[in-house]
Order: C-alpha cells, then structure tokens, then sequence
C-alpha cells in the first residue's frame, strides 16, 4: 500500500476511518459498548496457549484482500535472535501451539530451523502456507515433506472450490497451483485418514459478505476437491474478512463499507465475542513486538496496560492479567458464529 | 432520483408491524420457520428463493437472495443456473398456452 501511495499505509487513517468515517458509521455503537452489554469489558485473556508468529510479511503472492499487505516486496523479517526469545518462551511451558504466519512463513531464511528446534517442545505447530509457494521455487518443493518429519498442522487458504473465485482474490494461476501442491501434501500422507498428518483449509469471502456456515461449506469443497481434482483434506475453516488494509480499501473503493460494517455490527454474537481468539493466543511480530492477535499487529495496536511490549520481556501473569485491546475492526471476529484463525468459534 | 423501489426500505421491512402488528409477527415466523435447514439444507432454499425472485420479478429479493446465496456458499455459476429454472419455467408457462392457441385455431379452421 505504501509503494502505491495509498492513505491506509498509515495505519491511523484505518482506525480514523473505522471510527469516524462518515456519520452512519459514528452513529454504529462502539466495540467496547457491545462488549459491556454482553459482560465482557474489559475483555482479558482465560490463557496463553498459542503463540502467533509472524515471521514476515514478505510473500509470493499479492492477494487482494490481504490484512497484513504482504507481498514480494516486503521486507520485514523475523531475526534468529527474536526467534530465539520466541523459543525461550515456549522452553518455559505453557505454550502448547505455535501458530507460523507471514506473509508466507516459508521464506524466512531460519523458518526451518526454528521449526526444528520448537518442535520437540510443543504440542501442535501450524504453519499457514498459502500453497503456491511450494511450487515457487525448487527450493521449496520438499516442503511437503518437511511438514511430515515435524507433523506440521498445514493450513492453507482456498476461497472457494474453483479456479475463477480462488483467482479473482489471489492471483492469476493460484488455483491450479494451489491444487497441484494439495495432491503433493496429500502425496506424503497430507489429509489422509489414519496418516496423523492434519491439512486444513480457509475459506474466506470473495466479496463484502460474509462466509457461509463451515459445517456445510465443508461437505461442499470435499465433494467437489474429491471429484474435481482427487484432493482430500481434514477440515475446512471458515473465516470472515476483517475490514482493515487491502480489504478496506476494496470496501470503500466499491462502495460497500457502510453496508458491510453495518452488517458486522447487526450480526454481533455475544457467544462469539467470548470465545474471540485473542482471549487464548498472543500475537508476536516479525520484530519481537506484542500483539492481542494479528490483526491488532497490522494496525500497529500493541498490548496495553503493564503487560510487557516484547517477547524477550514474556511475563505470563502480567500478559495473562492484560486489558484485551479492541476497537471497531473487532466486529468481524464476532459476527454470526465468529471468526477465528481457525474458523467459527460459536 | 426518486424511483418506486428505495434499496434502503429492504432494510424496513420490520417496520411493516407498525401497521398490523399480529399479522406481521405470525408472518415473519413462518418466514423464519421455512428458512431454517430442514429436508432441504438452507442453501438450497436460498437458490429456490433467488429463482423465486427472478421470476417474479422483485428486486429487493433479488438483493437479499443474491446475498443470502453467497452467504450460504453458492457460486456464480449455481446462482445463474437457478435464475435459468426460473426462466425456463416462466418462458415454459407461456409456450404451453400455445396448445390452447392451437386447439382454438384448429377449433375455427377449416
């Protein structure tokens, strides 16, 4: 956004429009007003059990609706000494998953290395790769068995079972890419009862809407993955656009902001709300900063209160006791049966 | 420009209780009733309910179901093949008549 010029490189004219936009969206009520009614203000963590890693915003891909912005020309990367704090953490207990996240996580020059080193530490890591990265370059194209040897939970964006949804929000040729590294993850076990080796899927809108219902969005995309291309995965997550940086610039510049906010807020779930993701997981950026979840981290709204800013000063009570830090993007984690990374929550 | 349909009274359509409150109350629980998954899954109906809306021609049903439809996960494609139900059975209404136009000119024809 900032090669481009646009207003939303800087992450206040975001919250400035989220908040103050135009009178109708004045008029919605406050995140922090709705959390009140439903007893959840101020909102505060039940654990530390996941910790989010961004590792980098630097991506093969320019998907359209991208939160974080990420692309080929990012360069905002995870050090070794800042994985190395992360590792600290998670050799002190406590931490049962370890959720990767990028950009694509893969590109990291020591992505491999610290997945080696924590894995004998946690339960469950996660690495959300997009997929066409595995086909990027030949470098990569033992991904799929690097994932076995560590048991990697593999999640990967899909918008929709076919090519003209799936390109549309990702890229030109993201589809049969995409499809081509599924059959080579389902090659080494990937999605395979039995294999212990778990594939899921996202689903996210392709358009101001928001996502179906995941139990039968799922039976959709693994009838037709199954008859169509011969793939198989273990579960599908359904996920709802947050509006902030290339999706909120879609928003406004098709005018659908207001509907879509609107839609948002009269759809809010006091359920949802309290079992948000952030209540469960810590968000730590590529440069070592805190963060209540990632979103939070792409409009640079750091933990608050006494809780430590960085991960090399990780203090369980102090981060455990926080003030969740919320504002009118939080609406798209609670509306209908919520939104979490790994799908609704209500 | 002021025009018959408001995209923004979809979003009145509540307001209808304000007048006939019982009535309106039964109604919008049947609505809600027929909707919910059942033997058909709720995306079907919202594909039956878009088709519905094409043939009779309302455009804030089109809207809603148009929605509603996405947000049940159908795709442009499914949503197309339903307005063509529609079509096919409007367009299949009027053809058929054409045996009573047969039967009535062959009636008055030597």
């Amino acid at each position: 956004m900032e090669r481009r010029g646009s207003e939303f490189a800087d992450t206040t004219a975001q919250l400035r429009v989220l908040n103050n936009h135009r009178d109708r969206i004045t008029a919605l009520p406050k995140f922090a007003s709705k959390l009140k009614e439903s007893g959840l203000w101020p909102l505060r963590p039940t654990s530390i059990d996941i910790l989010q890693m961004n590792v980098g915003y630097m991506c093969n891909q320019t998907c359209k609706h991208c939160h974080v912005d990420a692309g080929p020309d990012r360069t905002e990367i995870m050090t070794r000494e800042t994985m190395n704090q992360c590792l600290d953490v998670i050799r002190g207990g406590g931490i049962s998953t370890v959720d990767l996240t990028g950009g694509a996580p893969e590109m990291n020059p020591d992505f491999r290395w610290f997945v080696e080193q924590a894995s004998p530490h946690v339960d469950r890591i996660i690495v959300r790769c997009n997929l066409t990265i595995i086909n990027a370059n030949p470098k990569y194209n033992d991904l799929p068995q690097f994932f076995a040897r560590h048991k990697i939970n593999v999640v990967s964006s899909l918008p929709y079972y076919n090519k003209r949804n799936t390109d549309r929000q990702r890229g030109d040729g993201v589809f049969d890419s995409s499809i081509k590294a599924l059959l080579a993850l389902n090659e080494v076990g990937y999605g395979k009862e039995g294999s212990g080796l778990e594939l899921d899927l996202v689903y996210n809108p392709v358009g101001a809407f928001l996502p179906a219902p995941q139990k039968s969005l799922e039976a959709d995309y693994k009838r037709e993955l199954k008859r169509l291309f011969n793939v198989e995965f273990n579960s599908l997550f359904t996920i709802t656009n947050m509006p902030i940086a290339r999706y909120l610039e879609y928003l406004i510049a098709s005018g659908n902001y207001e509907a879509y906010m609107e839609k948002l807020v009269n759809s809010y779930n006091p359920a949802a709300a309290a079992a948000v993701m952030c209540r469960n997981t810590l968000s730590v950026g590529w440069d070592g900063v805190l963060y209540d979840c990632d979103f939070n981290q792409m409009l640079e709204l750091e933990v608050g209160g006494a809780a430590p800013s960085h991960i090399r000063d990780f203090d369980r009570a102090a981060l455990t006791e926080r003030a969740i830090i919320v504002n009118q993007h939080c609406y798209g984690c609670t509306a209908g049966a919520g939104s979490s990374c790994g799908g609704e929550v209500a | 420009m002021k025009t018959y349909y408001n995209p923004d009274d979809l979003a009145k359509f509540g307001d209808i209780s304000e007048f006939q409150e019982p009535l309106a109350k039964k109604f919008f629980s049947y609505y809600g009733d027929v909707f919910a998954e059942g033997a058909l899954s709720q995306r079907e109906k919202s594909l039956i309910a878009l088709a519905v809306a094409h043939a009779i021609q309302c455009p804030y049903c089109i809207d809603a179901y148009t929605t509603d439809s996405l947000e049940k996960g159908s795709n442009e494609e499914q949503m197309m093949e339903a307005v063509h139900v529609a079509a096919a059975i409007r367009g299949g209404a009027s053809l058929v008549h054409a045996v009573q136009m047969m039967n009535k000119a062959n009636e008055i024809s030597m």
